[in-house]
């Protein structure tokens, strides 16, 4: 009443305020919120469910927050927990990862980058055709190809080892990271191209002088999208490795779905959540990179 | 493409056609060699051995379309498809639902939108494996929210999807909605970010509705934005697999097998290699009824660079 009173009296004067508590807004941010908490509750539960001890967890509610904070599920599901007979926890499927992580990584974009650049920049008969299929094999489902696969990573003595893995992730990253170099250096102006032409400049010293500096913005997304995606991959990890070479997320869902022992739901969600610090990490750590990354994938991917 | 005016300068250079541009070629090898050997030479050759009665080892016993019609006459493949179908059309209409109407919302100005964004996105970083992990756990019966809500009061509170047959698909459309729906906002905010102020203001002007002018004047806009999205909602759908595995495992039973999960068996544990061929050829063909309506309406349609 007070406020209402002193309002009419003083007049407007000014712009007039927005009102930031309109019923819309209302209506609005409380969506959000609770939509937020659909999104953040799963996060919540891992964390809340991986601290708490068992004896606690079998007296129910997930949601509760631990009464006794222990750390020991995560120093169980690193070290210790056990998948058929090994028992020396995740730390070797994330030692895997790693070990098929950072070759793909390298490889892949080394080639789609050079892809990208000999496809927007020396055009030569029958290269858009060869991108057009690549690209069109993007849509093709894995499962078509998976055993053709393994034939010749038989063939060439690589089936079951991380080098082999590494291949395939190399085969199947490149159509959409041709994609993402391709439009990237398309966009270079031609004068800087056919510049470094006249001076003389070859295929390889336009590449590594010229485009290679200029593009690393490209490249922090190109490398953003294969850390998460060679990270969460399951179905060629499951395919083309074998128990020793297992990657990380194969592991997880072994020792979580594993039929034998008691189930330790404590460990399993500590278990789960190291398997997701990787590209949770990446995913806040590059904030808007990500955002371009996956939209780059998105766009006609 | 480049060199057709003149014929006398075609004719000049045509010795050396083969080795001009030899670097690009050369680099090139690796990308020749994917497309043709893997994508093109394996699809073939999957789809040549599902004609086949290839058990352990791929064989060349033909055997016509046997594997197809032992393959239409599984309950389990059955099963599959029509899981995929309740997946595909609710994941489709949800993800595009919930996407837009985020992306709305985030769209009005608001605050801590940075904030929102991240929080709805940060489950597509995850695996498949970890978002299935962790609704499971969730979903479990015993600790998880039906314990909770019964530990409430209501004491006969039921929500078991993942061990009910009938329901168990609807657990896993939880799930990929939780991992799937950010990117798609996001994708859909990019697009109601690219769609001009002044019509916002012109539909102000003609005393538009907020609602009314995202239905009538925004959506259509932002058509090629949904196409794109379809198109991506799609391809993940047909390739779930990874959450199935590691939420449910396919069970109770097979109540939720889907097809990529039955060729993999197929493939690799029942050492029925025909089958699983037909089946991924399926799974092919079902692909290529996608996209090529999507095909024709990018490429085909309207002539577009």
């Amino acid at each position: 009443m007070a406020d209402l009173s002193v309002n009419s009296s003083a007049g407007p004067r000014g712009p007039k305020p927005k009102k930031s508590f309109s019923r819309a807004n209302i209506f609005l941010y409380g969506t959000l919120i609770v939509v937020s908490m659909y999104y953040l509750l799963p996060l919540y539960v891992m964390v809340v469910t991986s601290l708490k001890g068992m004896p606690e967890i079998r007296m129910g509610n997930v949601f509760g927050p631990p009464m006794e904070i222990t750390f020991e599920p995560w120093v169980k599901a690193w070290s210790e927990a056990c998948t058929g007979i090994n028992c020396d926890g995740l730390s070797r499927g994330f030692g895997n990862s790693i070990q098929i992580l950072i070759p793909s990584i390298i490889l892949s974009i080394a080639i789609a980058s050079i892809n990208g650049y000999a496809l927007s920049n020396w055009k030569f008969k029958g290269s858009e055709v060869f991108f057009t299929i690549l690209i069109i094999g993007a849509f093709i489902p894995y499962q078509t190809m998976l055993y053709p696969i393994v034939i010749l990573l038989r063939e060439i003595g690589l089936m079951g080892s991380i080098g082999g893995l590494v291949l395939v992730h190399t085969v199947f990253g490149m159509p959409i990271l041709t994609l993402l170099f391709r439009n990237y250096f398309a966009s270079v102006p031609e004068e800087l191209f056919k510049a470094a032409r006249v001076d003389g400049a070859g295929f390889w010293q336009i590449y590594f002088q010229i485009m290679l500096p200029m593009a690393l913005p490209i490249f922090v997304v190109a490398i953003i999208l294969q850390v998460t995606g060679i990270w969460n991959d399951f179905l060629f990890g499951v395919i083309y490795t074998k128990p020793a070479t297992y990657p990380m997320t194969v592991q997880l869902n072994n020792i979580v779905n594993s039929v034998q022992g008691i189930k330790e739901y404590n460990v399993n969600m500590a278990a789960t959540l190291l398997t997701g610090l990787v590209p949770l990490v990446i995913y806040f750590a590059s904030g808007k990179l990500f955002v371009r990354g996956i939209a780059a994938g998105a766009v006609k991917g | 493409m480049t060199v057709t005016s003149d014929p006398a300068s075609r004719v000049a250079k045509r010795p050396n056609r083969l080795f001009k541009n030899l670097m690009a070629k050369l680099a090139s090898i690796p990308m020749i060699l994917t497309a043709l050997v893997v994508f093109v030479g394996g699809t073939t050759w999957t789809i040549v051995y599902s004609f086949t009665g290839s058990r352990m080892l791929p064989k060349t016993n033909w055997v016509g379309l046997d594997q197809y019609e032992r393959l239409w006459s599984s309950d389990r493949w059955i099963i599959s498809i029509k899981n995929l179908g309740i997946y595909g059309s609710f994941s489709m209409i949800l993800t595009l639902v919930l996407g837009f109407c985020l992306a709305a919302c985030l769209d009005r100005k608001i605050r801590f939108e940075s904030a929102f964004r991240t929080i709805f996105l940060y489950p597509f970083a995850l695996s498949f494996v970890v978002t299935g992990l962790a609704w499971q756990w969730i979903l479990n019966p015993e600790f998880g929210v039906q314990s909770v809500v019964r530990g409430w009061g209501w004491e006969t509170f039921t929500f078991n999807p993942l061990n009910d047959p009938d329901t168990v698909i609807f657990g896993i459309l939880i799930a990929g909605l939780w991992q799937g729906t950010g990117l798609i906002m996001c994708i859909m905010l990019a697009g109601l970010r690219g769609i001009d102020e002044d019509i916002w203001k012109a539909a102000k002007v003609d005393g538009i509705g907020t609602i009314k002018t995202y239905v009538v004047v925004i959506i259509p806009m932002m058509r090629p934005v949904f196409i794109t999205s379809l198109v991506l909602i799609a391809a993940g759908i047909i390739k779930l697999y990874d959450l199935v595995v590691a939420q449910t495992g396919g069970g109770p039973g097979l109540a939720s097998e889907v097809p990529a999960k039955y060729v993999i068996e197929y493939m690799f544990r029942a050492q029925n290699l025909g089958q699983g061929f037909a089946a991924s050829t399926m799974m092919l063909c079902s692909v290529v009824i996608i996209l090529i309506p999507w095909a024709y309406l990018e490429f085909g349609g309207r002539k577009r660079g």
